[in-house]
């Protein structure tokens, strides 16, 4: 980087090129006042604070938008500047409410310091002032308010929600002496586009934009957020036992101190007073109190008690890297058993089927932050800016970067904002969709030949399969017109390095594995794998299910996706853990329920999940829970789903453990407990031990996270070189097979994972959904999410902002099938499916194609997976939850 | 879609710097721009719709609410103002209670002030729908809509 010499304020320093004189003064510890400048936003010039004057030249400039040229002397302070300052100054202030003791952004405010600064002249002041009539403070957002008296129109929360956000829900209205900052058509905030993120928030300079509740924490400690699998970083503030604040950790290569709403607002359930404290057993259908040793050994007694074969376990990927590897060796060890599965078999399951098979590993294999230089950005199946807003930021900053982005989903979601190619296709049509793109590719002889030959493999097989993929013939199976996908096809594979993403959209099908494959063939047919900014990248939904995976919380693998079958994985395993271990591959999640249902599963261990309501066809799973005969839920709230059991064991939650997770790019990061347990919860893996050591089995000795993290990570081949000191700061990716390895940024780059190093093409056929509209069911639902919870808002809805926010189920309907209906926007209906029936609110929106409606599953109230179907992928045994058929009856 | 957007849409390629125009012509067909209006200019631009409302809002020359039944224009023209133009918007604007720019909530009147509507021999002047009114006075205002609030009972 070249360097520039100059002067500031009789101050020689030198700085790198490129930066402005207001950037090299803030670097240099001198003061130039500023209002309108913020370090991750461009300059904009408008407060003129900043005036500065250069040695030998007339006039003044502003040091926020003038770039360093070598030898300048540049002078801060001279009359004409403090004249010139103080005038901008008191033109400012003349009209802002001067209520500085009352206001949250006291001592804080950056008006304060530049008017200490610089001083104003107090008679002119007081001739000069002239108070705007009061506007109403807006306080209808939950979180923050918005109070127009004290904004200096700066444009910060503007840019913020522009540069940064990429929602523009604010922007300057009217003008002159009555500019304000206006959403659009001057709504409150809750009614305008404000996705509550608080980005302009935490900018705002005054007290104009500041958070309801303002509370400064006596201290913070540095975790992970537990909500969604992007992972970001954050300091949790703590006043007491209680968590009072959360900001996103700015030196964090996540999130760069980015957050969304949930991470910012959403961690009010920790401290809720419905926490679970106290072990709870049930006697004659009640819950009554127990003490741990009490329910501990009820537990233990019960369990040992259960045949091996009739015992199974659900982890869960909302709990630690170290509670997942005791429970997987619990059932493992203690109970003999490989029956353990956890809720990725109902998300992304087919990604590690399909991609397992192809590149020999399911993870993402670029990280978040290599998307900054994609080229096309291609994202099927997901609805990023809801479900993982973090990586939706980049792929908006990407687009500011100039990339491409095409979008295919069957819904116009946020993101069809951004994009240059929206494709519309009929759900679970995406096969076809892809293979498409793939003939049109092939025929057009846009594949990458060099990348086919040297590092795949049965490249010949799969294009025999392309047969029936005409652009005519998909047109007419997935809806969309042939030339856009012919224009998506070929921007995919000439504007490069191009990446993938996707999510459910692409995994809850009965062909999801399917869909995965595709996937995997587009990729390899035009190289855009195993490189920087390019590859395939399953969005992970879960805080740490990439780790509770690779911890091995699933019926066929040992930690490190080592195969129970395995006779080398096998005796390692034993000898780690002295003791005989079952080469039987376990049951999935979905066969354990319709085995329940069967009475061949017994006793049922069920930690940190809600299948009640999470599950697809809800009913049959409320029905098998009745007949198990011992069933335990460890979780941080009494769930729908506890309530079926017969022991509840309080769980800690992730404020009050220490432990890792492991995000959607592979990157195992610390979380820290910040607080105390509430009531008498215990972390998940000390109870899971305490199990097994009234159990008598050995190997559960533990007294902290670390010690397993110890054992785990020496076991799993990708972590071996992964420690808790080394990820003190920032975390690492894995594969990170030795203690000197700097992690792993993308995958596949020399060599795929396979056994032969070659990456794998597979013919495809079009199959199906299981059940498509008919006569008598003759819409088709599909489920989505909302930014505003999480799941089965077990967590959200205890966080009263969000609950605000996002209040109830709407089932989504075009205005043509509305009309088709004689439905009204926001009427009651009844919305039946063959295997239930659910009564919800409806709103009118042409996001959704016609014959197309969709809900989410967040509402206990309104169990959208009643009507959802549980027709599985026959290898990855996913339930199709973004198919079903279904009829709407007007509620009379 | 309405069809009169589609219409105006029809004629202009879909980027940024048309938004000015589109605005125009919108508020010279429907007579003002409504919230739907603007936001289906904001899809067609792909602009956000904060920064349509924001343009449209910072120029004088935009109406968000459609005209009232009586449209009034007055002359803000050199030989209007010098013969007491704004007394007698102020006059205007007590009788009906709003504002110029705005539309009543009844939908009954609007004002709106113009430049020179060239009658200037007759000054200070306005226009109710088209009609003239000339040589004004503070009185004759009163008269004009006291005598319009007695003919609507
Ligand atoms: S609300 Fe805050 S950030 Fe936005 S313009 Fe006003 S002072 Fe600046
Ligand atoms: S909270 Fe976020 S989305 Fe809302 S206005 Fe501020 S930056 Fe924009
Ligand atoms: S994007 Fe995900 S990890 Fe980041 S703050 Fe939001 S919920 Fe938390
Ligand atoms: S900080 Fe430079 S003009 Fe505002
Ligand atoms: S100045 Fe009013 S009519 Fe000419």
């Amino acid at each position: 980087m070249t360097k520039v010499n100059l002067t500031i304020d009789g101050r020689k320093i030198i700085t790198d090129a490129g930066k402005t004189i207001l950037e090299a003064a803030i670097e240099n510890n001198i003061y130039i006042p500023n209002l309108c400048h913020h370090e991750d936003l461009k300059p904009s010039g408008v407060c003129r604070m900043c005036m500065v004057e250069i040695e030998g030249q007339r006039g003044q400039i502003i040091a926020c938008k003038t770039i360093v040229t070598e030898g300048i002397n540049v002078i801060i302070d001279s009359p004409d500047i403090t004249n010139i300052r103080q005038t901008t100054l008191e033109l400012i202030h003349c009209n802002h409410t001067q209520d500085c003791n009352n206001c949250m952004k006291n001592s804080y405010c950056q008006l304060q310091k530049v008017t200490a600064y610089v001083g104003i002249n107090q008679k002119r002041f007081e001739r000069m002032r002239k108070i705007k009539d009061y506007i109403e403070i807006d306080d209808s957002n939950p979180f923050f308010n918005l109070d127009h008296n004290k904004c200096i129109i700066c444009g910060i929360c503007v840019r913020t929600c522009d540069e940064i956000q990429g929602v523009n829900a604010l922007d300057y209205g009217k003008r002159g002496f009555y500019t304000i900052i206006s959403s659009y058509d001057n709504r409150q905030i809750k009614d305008s586009d404000c996705e509550s993120c608080g980005e302009c928030v935490v900018r705002c300079p005054v007290g104009a934009l500041y958070p309801k509740n303002m509370q400064i924490p006596s201290r913070e400690v540095k975790t992970v957020c537990t909500y969604c699998g992007v992972g970001c970083n954050i300091f949790l503030g703590v006043r007491g036992n209680k968590i009072i604040s959360s900001r996103g950790d700015r030196n964090s290569i996540v999130n760069k101190g980015r957050l969304c709403v949930k991470g910012r607002f959403g961690y009010e359930f920790i401290n809720h007073p419905e926490r679970l404290k106290q072990p709870l057993i049930k006697k004659d259908g009640v819950f009554v109190e127990a003490s741990w040793d009490e329910a501990l050994d009820l537990v233990a007694s019960k369990f040992s008690s259960s045949k091996k074969e009739k015992f199974a376990a659900f982890s869960s990927a909302r709990v630690t890297n170290e509670d997942n590897y005791i429970i997987q060796k619990f059932t493992r060890a203690v109970m003999g058993t490989n029956n353990i599965d956890h809720c990725a078999r109902l998300c992304h399951a087919p990604t590690v089927s399909g991609l397992v098979q192809t590149f020999g590993s399911g993870a993402m294999t670029n990280s978040i932050d290599e998307f900054l230089h994609t080229k096309t950005i291609f994202a099927i199946g997901s609805n990023t800016t809801a479900a993982h807003p973090i990586v939706a930021l980049h792929l908006k900053e990407a687009k500011r970067n100039g990339a491409k982005i095409i979008v295919a989903n069957p819904k116009e979601i946020d993101l069809c904002n951004y994009a240059d190619i929206f494709l519309q296709q009929y759900p679970g049509t995406d096969v076809a969709l892809l293979l498409g793109m793939i003939r049109y590719i092939i025929d057009e002889n846009l594949v990458d030949k060099n990348f086919i030959n040297e590092r795949c493999e049965d490249y010949d097989t799969f294009t025999q399969s392309l047969e029936d993929f005409s652009l005519e013939e998909v047109e007419k199976i997935t809806g969309v017109p042939a030339a856009k996908i012919a224009k998506a096809a070929k921007m995919y594979a000439t504007n490069t390095p191009s990446a993938i993403f996707y999510a459910m959209g692409i995994t809850q099908h009965s062909h999801g594995t399917d869909n995965v494959l595709a996937i995997s063939n587009l990729a390899l047919l035009t190289g855009n794998i195993g490189k920087e900014s390019a590859g395939v990248n399953p969005l992970r939904g879960q805080n740490n299910v990439q780790g509770a995976c690779d911890m091995g919380a699933l019926p066929d693998v040992y930690p490190g996706y080592q195969k129970v079958n395995n006779p080398v994985a096998q005796e390692k395993f034993e000898k780690a853990w002295s003791v005989k271990l079952d080469n039987n591959i376990g049951i999935t999640h979905t066969e354990i329920i319709s085995e329940i249902e069967h009475g061949n599963i017994k006793s049922l261990y069920q930690v940190g999940e809600n299948p009640v309501i999470s599950e697809a066809d809800a009913n049959h799973v409320k029905k098998a829970l009745d007949k198990l005969d011992f069933f335990v839920v460890q979780d941080i709230f009494m769930t729908e789903t506890a309530q079926y059991a017969d022991v509840v064991l309080p769980a800690a939650s992730f404020a009050e453990k220490d432990g890792t997770f492991t995000n959607t790019e592979r990157r195992v990061q610390r979380i820290r407990k910040v607080i105390e347990p509430i009531g008498d919860s215990k972390p998940d893996w000390w109870i899971c031990c305490e199990i097994a050591k009234r159990m008598q089995a050995k190997g559960f000795e533990f007294s902290n996270a670390e010690e397993i993290a110890k054992e785990a990570f020496a076991l799993t081949p990708s972590y071996v070189g992964i420690s808790y000191d080394r990820i003190e700061n920032e975390g690492l990716q894995w594969p990170c097979p030795t203690p000197e390895h700097a992690g792993t940024k993308y995958l596949h780059k020399e060599k795929f994972a396979t056994p032969s190093g070659k990456a794998k093409f597979m013919p495809l056929t079009y199959k199906l959904s299981k059940e498509l509209p008919d006569d008598e069911y003759p819409l088709l639902l599909t489920t989505d999410r909302s930014l505003y919870h999480y799941h089965t808002s077990t967590m959200t809805r205890k966080v009263e902002g969000l609950r605000e926010l996002d209040k109830e189920e709407l089932l989504k309907i075009n205005p043509h099938d509305a009309r088709h209906f004689h439905i009204k926007d926001g009427e009651m209906v009844k919305v039946l499916s063959r295997r239930g029936e659910v009564s919800v609110k409806t709103h009118i929106t042409d996001i959704c194609q016609k014959g197309v409606v969709s809900m989410t599953f967040h509402f206990f109230e309104t169990p959208t997976n009643e009507l959802t179907i549980c027709e599985v992928d026959p290898v990855a045994k996913i339930p199709e939850t973004k198919v079903c058929a279904v009829k709407i009856e007007k509620i009379l | 879609m309405s069809e009169y957007l589609n219409h105006i849409f029809e004629n202009f390629k879909g980027s940024e710097e048309e938004l000015i125009p589109i605005l125009q012509k919108v508020q010279e067909e429907a007579g003002y721009l409504s919230v739907n209006a603007m936001h289906e200019i904001s899809r067609f631009l792909r602009i956000p719709r904060s920064k349509v409302y924001g343009v449209a809002t910072f120029y004088a020359q935009f109406r968000f609410k459609p005209k009232g039944k009586k449209h009034i224009m007055l002359c803000r023209g050199t030989a209007c103002h010098v013969k007491g133009a704004p007394r007698i918007l102020e006059e205007i604007e007590n009788n009906l209670g709003i504002k110029e720019g705005e539309t009543s909530e009844d939908l009954e009147h609007s004002i709106e002030s113009v430049a020179c509507i060239g009658a200037c021999s007759l000054a200070p002047c306005i226009t109710v729908n088209d009609k003239v009114h000339a040589d004004l006075t503070p009185q004759k205002i009163e008269d004009l809509f006291k005598k319009k609030k007695s003919d609507k009972k």
